[in-house]
């Protein structure tokens, strides 16, 4: 017997060693205050971080109460040799993937905005179904196909980038939405203010609500994509000039169970936690209910502008923002398109508004009627058929 | 004579292993000092171990089940869209969710049975149609939402006398495992294990070899959709919910030193397993370790018990630096002997 079960231990142990080895740098418990040891990350530049948080305030251009027609700090370009005034258009859409419920409220309202336009007679679409691959071939096809204007929205960035490079050699319009390429072919490149100014929303208002000395809890999905590492990189500067102490970062894959796990595992090892940092609110519901199932006050949390979060702000008090990621951006590449077309002039780098929830405004988000995984932020309450299309 | 609990071959090392994750976490954790913290890693841990279990009466009868994972994602996606939030539609959508689990299971035993398709191709042909269908129906996220009633399952506690308020889901868990115990001692799950062992002999001897094969996978399949409907009360609606849990599952059956190909193990080491599992991340997540390793860990387990339990008994002959002559002798010969 004793043979038998040495062996077991000694797997358990080296097992165990194995891993205490390789600490990540900068949550190991009894580290002083990250405030002391934060490391910038690679992905943070001073200069668009900059930009980004004074874009937050600035007054955009464009009709009130349209954000998905505002622009910020516009630089206009022409675009009258794309003008074909006699409409009859068809518009083309390559699309990374429909996999997530932001994409899904996105592409929902973006196909609502092509309603709108009688003088669009087609909308052809492909979805890459979150391949690199399949997008590049989409996007080649698209071309040869007598497209009007060509909107994609890229996977990734680099590996993307010369299929775009192509697209607009083809002298077809091309606009890019959402995440960007590394080329400034395209005739738009639409976007909200971005990752700096999300992480930023969120990480000032722990800075605000939890008391100088608070243990912050950092919840990220998963490293290496840029949007994300920008949302980070930037609370990551923010809470390296507070008080508080971040008291771990950790990647949850979006999986709620996982997430729940996470906090419920560092209530018990740190006896209390003072805030809760998201790089994306999609889990946000199952970082509150750990500490609800733990019987514990729900400390300050940034989550985003999810139904399910948002009704749970309201029922129960909670204390809290919602930085968004807005899904009325699939509205704007539309709108682009037809101005593009009749040689209106249109932004370089069309910048968004990108508004956050507070508990001053959150009561009006709450749509009870709406599925729990609808984004409130998608500036389609107006439109014709509204809601059905989305539930 | 003093009475002796009657433990299965390879019960008491994972049980020893188990006890000293425990220890572990006690001294680590300060929850852990008293039973709260226990049954709170005790729900947790559930639906593993209850996959676990299911995924034991497969491995034990020489078999692979791969489909567990994405069969949680089906049930769980499918309860949300069902119930949409409707309290009121929970009483028919669990019944629907364990039936959908029992005929997945149905169809993976029939295919392997009747078809003599290897179980490890039916099951990772299930988990790609399950994981393709769910994604189709749901257009690449869930819709709907779970009712307060289902989640409390997973979720929610019952008062017990004596003990107080116990978690839904270790209650579950318990009378799952109190039933598997129950079965394998009986004469259908002795007859399981010899299918795994020597399928030939079993049907010499008059065994209905196929029909113990079926009832392994529907059983699995079943218990696949208890899982689900304790995930998705723990954690809510998730696309993700199941990812990955078809090679936790077989994990923790291996850790429990079941025999991978069948004829070996019991099934308190198999659920003994899981628990482990759960409590070694958990204790990784006490210490600090980031759980970017876990699957690290969980691969060197994997190999290490796989190791153990081909060698068997002479692994301390063999890890000898300076064999007896009669031990190299010994080494000569093939890995497997």
């Amino acid at each position: 017997m004793t043979k038998r079960w040495s062996v077991v231990v000694v797997a358990g142990a080296l097992a165990l060693a194995g891993c205490s080895s390789d600490l990540p740098t900068d949550n190991t418990p009894g580290d002083p205050p990250s405030s002391a040891d934060a490391v910038k990350s690679e992905f943070f530049d001073q200069a668009e971080y900059d930009r980004q948080l004074a874009f937050r305030t600035a007054t955009p251009q464009g009709p009130d109460g349209k954000p998905w027609e505002q622009m910020l700090d516009p630089e206009l370009v022409d675009t009258a040799k794309f003008a074909k005034p006699d409409g009859n258009y068809t518009l083309c859409f390559s699309n990374a993937a429909v996999n997530n419920p932001w994409r899904q409220v996105g592409y929902q309202t973006m196909q609502e905005e092509v309603k709108l336009h009688s003088e669009i007679s087609t909308f052809t679409v492909l979805d890459a179904e979150g391949k690199d691959d399949k997008q590049i071939s989409d996007i080649q096809s698209l071309t040869a196909k007598n497209c009007s204007a060509i909107i994609i929205s890229p996977n990734t960035t680099a590996t993307l980038t010369p299929a775009v490079e192509q697209a607009c050699a083809s002298g077809v319009p091309v606009i890019v939405f959402d995440r960007g390429v590394n080329t400034d072919c395209p005739v738009t490149f639409i976007h909200p203010i971005g990752g700096f100014a999300f992480g930023a929303d969120g990480a000032e208002f722990l800075k605000e609500k939890v008391k100088p000395g608070g243990k912050v809890l950092a919840l990220r999905i998963l490293p290496g994509v840029d949007v994300l590492e920008q949302r980070w990189a930037a609370a990551n500067e923010i809470f390296a000039g507070s008080e508080l102490e971040v008291a771990g970062v950790e990647f949850t894959d979006g999986d709620a169970a996982k997430t729940k796990s996470i906090v419920s595992d560092y209530l018990q090892r740190l006896g209390q936690i003072d805030g809760v940092w998201m790089d994306a609110g999609a889990t946000a519901v199952a970082a509150v209910e750990a500490f609800q199932d733990a019987g514990v006050a729900v400390p300050p949390v940034v989550g985003e502008d999810q139904q399910d979060f948002l009704r749970l702000w309201v029922d129960e008090s909670l204390t809290a923002v919602a930085p968004t990621y807005p899904t009325y951006q699939w509205r704007t590449p539309v709108i682009a398109a037809l101005k593009i077309l009749k040689g209106e002039q249109v932004p370089k780098e069309w910048v968004l508004p990108q508004p956050r929830i507070t508990g001053d405004n959150v009561a009006s988000y709450v749509k009870q009627d709406m599925p729990p995984l609808h984004y409130a932020m998608c500036g389609c309450e107006e439109m014709p058929g509204y809601p059905g299309p989305w539930k | 004579m003093t009475w002796r609990p009657r433990l299965a071959e390879g019960t008491a090392p994972a049980l020893l292993f188990l006890l000293l994750l425990l220890i572990g976490l006690a001294i680590v954790g300060p929850a852990y000092s008293e039973p709260a913290g226990y049954l709170a890693l005790l729900k947790r841990a559930a639906p593993l171990m209850i996959l676990a279990i299911g995924q034991y009466l497969v491995i034990v009868s020489g078999g692979f089940d791969l489909s567990v994972g994405a069969l949680v994602t089906a049930g769980v996606v499918i309860a949300a869209r069902l119930i949409d939030g409707n309290n009121s539609a929970t009483a028919w959508v669990i019944p629907l969710v364990l039936g959908f689990g029992l005929l997945v299971g149905l169809v993976n035993g029939l295919i392997t049975t009747k078809l003599l398709v290897p179980s490890f191709i039916v099951t990772l042909g299930m988990l790609l149609v399950l994981d393709g269908a769910t994604f189709l129906w749901t257009g690449g996220a869930p819709r709907g939402a779970l009712s307060e009633g289902f989640r409390m399952f997973g979720r929610g506690s019952a008062d017990v006398p004596v003990l107080g308020a116990v978690p839904w889901s270790v209650l579950i868990l318990l009378a799952i495992l109190v039933a598997a115990v129950l079965f394998m001692r009986g004469g259908t799950g002795r007859a399981l294990v010899a299918v795994g062992d020597n399928e030939a002999t079993v049907r010499l001897a008059g065994g209905q070899v196929d029909r113990l094969r079926l009832l392994a996978f529907t059983l699995s399949g079943l218990l696949a959709a208890v899982a689900a409907i304790l995930l998705g009360g723990f954690a809510g609606v998730s696309a993700q919910v199941g990812n990955g849990l078809e090679f936790r599952a077989i994990t923790a059956v291996v850790l429990g030193g079941v025999l991978l190909g069948g004829g070996r193990g019991s099934v308190v080491a198999a659920a003994a397993g899981a628990l482990s599992l759960e409590a070694l991340f958990t204790l990784l997540n006490l210490l600090g370790v980031s759980g970017a390793l876990k699957s690290a860990v969980q691969g060197v387990i994997i190999i290490v018990a796989v190791a153990y339990a081909s060698l068997g008994g002479g692994v301390r002959q063999r890890l000898r630096l300076w064999p007896k002559p009669r031990d190299s002798v010994r080494s000569a010969q093939p890995a497997s002997s």
